[in-house]
């Protein structure tokens, strides 16, 4: 291996933007897959997104690619930050008239405008999803159903009974009440013999459909009183990403010298479609549970 | 024709520069650029003041000498020409031209309109060149078979005249686009694969020494480009780095 390589050259960080970039683009796509199914806010539905919810928190190969996706994140920006550093350095003294636009795209300039912008966004979205579900020292309302008691006589009026939804559920339904205490964010146990008894679900979909439901408070969740404004805000930051990856996906691809007169239209023809019909998906949810009662 | 020119007036290398505005007339369409500014210079002289200093050589678009960043473009509004082959019936009576030298911080304004572009003489000195043999059994270049296909996108690399319009376009003042049409010439002929890992490996240290911004793939370089050099090149420097950085000792 040289020594100019791997940080220090200006062809070999952009190799590092290029890779963690497509990473990135990987990573848009599994967590739109997963987002998706927020599409059913029936109990079914819920039922689904908490199950992929708790499958995502407790696999080991989602974990190791969690913590590359963080990692592909800072190294892109941090690595962004200086190579856009050295390009205000480059040209000290500007133009009094400047036609960028005769030879350029204006999302190829603006790249380090919208990647910030969209930095910001993610340290948002994580404030209120990620943090909320993995840190926050409020507790985090467990699923629960309201199962239908069946009458012990005939005639006698419907009884309901509210049960934790848990992960070994078919084995046992865990009641919710006051024998039955929450340990550890998740684990249900009897509070007089201390004795575990299952292990409930955190109920990310409620999370969710209160954050951009049109004042809906969920299961626990009170409704957001800025729901427009967050529906409006995440629409427009897919929108800031649209502009960043119709330049970034083919941009890489060229970075890493990925270029031939054979391919190019294809990779070019992928990147539009990607850019725009990704961020267009994720954009579509909030709005769609904003607008449903 | 009527024309209102704004040209960056600099003394020498210390001096700060700025924008000043020249009103001409009697331009005609079918002159020149460089004629255009000869005619100013004329009248300038006449009446005492310090001609404009602008770069220029051989007034045929092959000696790459001419520059000019003319209304916000390298070598103006025209595509694939120089600043000598540009006329002046691209440009409106009575319109405002900026008349700017390239901008970078390794290009530095030696007066006016000039600019030192020596750095692109060594980043070639790092590597842009083939060694021979001078003991008097050269090979001839020809006797060496060559595919066509190559030779020809050699060629077209090497029709680069060095003008430094793709670093004047960048918006990151960046010199990929000549370093790698510069790389890609001898790269792609069998006379230059034998020393192709140490020229990538010493020509991109040499142009990040001299202070060109990094590529962001904006295009712009090979829009301006008076001979059109392709993207293409970009990519071959960056596979032929990385086959270079990888293995290189």
């Amino acid at each position: 291996m040289s020594k100019s390589a791997l940080l220090k050259s200006s062809i070999a960080k952009k190799y590092w933007m290029a890779m963690t970039g497509l990473f990135l683009c990987l990573f848009l796509v599994g967590h739109l897959l997963g987002n998706l199914q927020l599409f059913t806010g029936t109990e079914e539905g819920r039922q689904a997104f908490n199950e992929y919810g708790y499958f995502m928190g407790h696999n080991i190969f989602i974990k190791i690619m969690s913590y590359l996706t963080y990692a592909s994140i800072l190294f892109h920006a941090v690595d962004g930050f200086l190579l856009t550093r050295q390009n205000i350095k480059a040209r000290p003294i500007g133009y009094a008239k400047n036609n960028a636009a005769a030879n350029s795209s204006s999302s190829s300039r603006n790249m380090a405008v919208l990647g910030s912008a969209i930095l910001i966004f993610i340290v948002m979205h994580m404030a209120n999803f990620w943090w909320a579900i993995k840190w926050s020292s409020t507790p985090f309302p467990l699923h629960t159903i309201e199962l239908d008691i069946p009458s012990q006589m005939p005639g006698a009026p419907q009884q309901k009974q509210e049960i934790y939804y848990t992960h070994d559920f078919s084995t046992q339904p865990v009641p919710k009440n006051e024998d039955v205490i929450v340990k550890n964010k998740t684990e249900l146990y009897i509070k007089s013999v201390d004795v575990k008894i299952g292990e409930g679900y955190k109920d990310m979909h409620s999370l969710v459909y209160a954050f951009f439901g049109h004042d809906k408070s969920k299961h626990g969740f009170p409704a957001n009183e800025f729901a427009l404004l967050a529906v409006v805000g995440y629409v427009l930051s897919m929108l800031i990403l649209a502009f960043h990856l119709n330049h970034g996906f083919g941009s890489a691809f060229q970075s890493l010298g990925l270029r031939h007169p054979r391919y190019t239209k294809i990779i070019t023809l992928t990147g539009k479609g990607f850019a725009y019909l990704v961020p267009l998906a994720f954009a579509v949810i909030p709005v769609y549970i904003y607008l449903t009662k | 024709m009527k024309l209102n020119l704004k040209i960056w007036r600099q003394k020498n290398a210390n001096d700060k520069g700025q924008m000043v505005t020249y009103p001409i007339d009697g331009i005609d369409g079918d002159m020149s650029f460089l004629e255009m500014l000869d005619i100013l210079n004329e009248e300038l002289i006449i009446k005492g003041e310090d001609p404009v200093a602008f770069d220029h050589d051989c007034r045929e678009g092959i000696c790459g000498m001419c520059s000019l960043f003319i209304n916000g473009e390298a070598h103006g509004p025209d595509r694939a020409v120089t600043t000598c082959q540009l006329h002046m019936r691209k440009f409106k009576d009575g319109e405002t031209i900026f008349i700017e030298p390239w901008r970078a911080k390794a290009f530095p304004v030696i007066k006016d309109l000039i600019v030192d572009r020596s750095a692109f003489d060594r980043v070639m000195s790092a590597g842009g060149f083939v060694s021979v043999n001078t003991s008097g059994n050269t090979i001839d270049a020809n006797s060496i078979p060559i595919p066509k296909h190559d030779a020809d996108k050699a060629f077209e690399a090497a029709t680069c005249i060095g003008c430094g319009a793709c670093v004047a376009s960048c918006k990151n003042s960046s010199a990929m686009l000549f370093v790698s049409a510069k790389v890609s010439q001898l790269a792609l002929l069998p006379q230059g694969k034998v020393e192709a890992k140490d020229r990538v490996l010493n020509m991109v240290k040499m142009m990040d020494e001299e202070g060109f911004g990094n590529c962001t793939n904006t295009g712009a370089c090979a829009v301006e480009c008076p001979k059109e050099i392709s993207l293409d090149n970009i990519a071959r420097m960056n596979r032929e780095y990385f086959g270079a950085m990888i293995s290189a000792e």
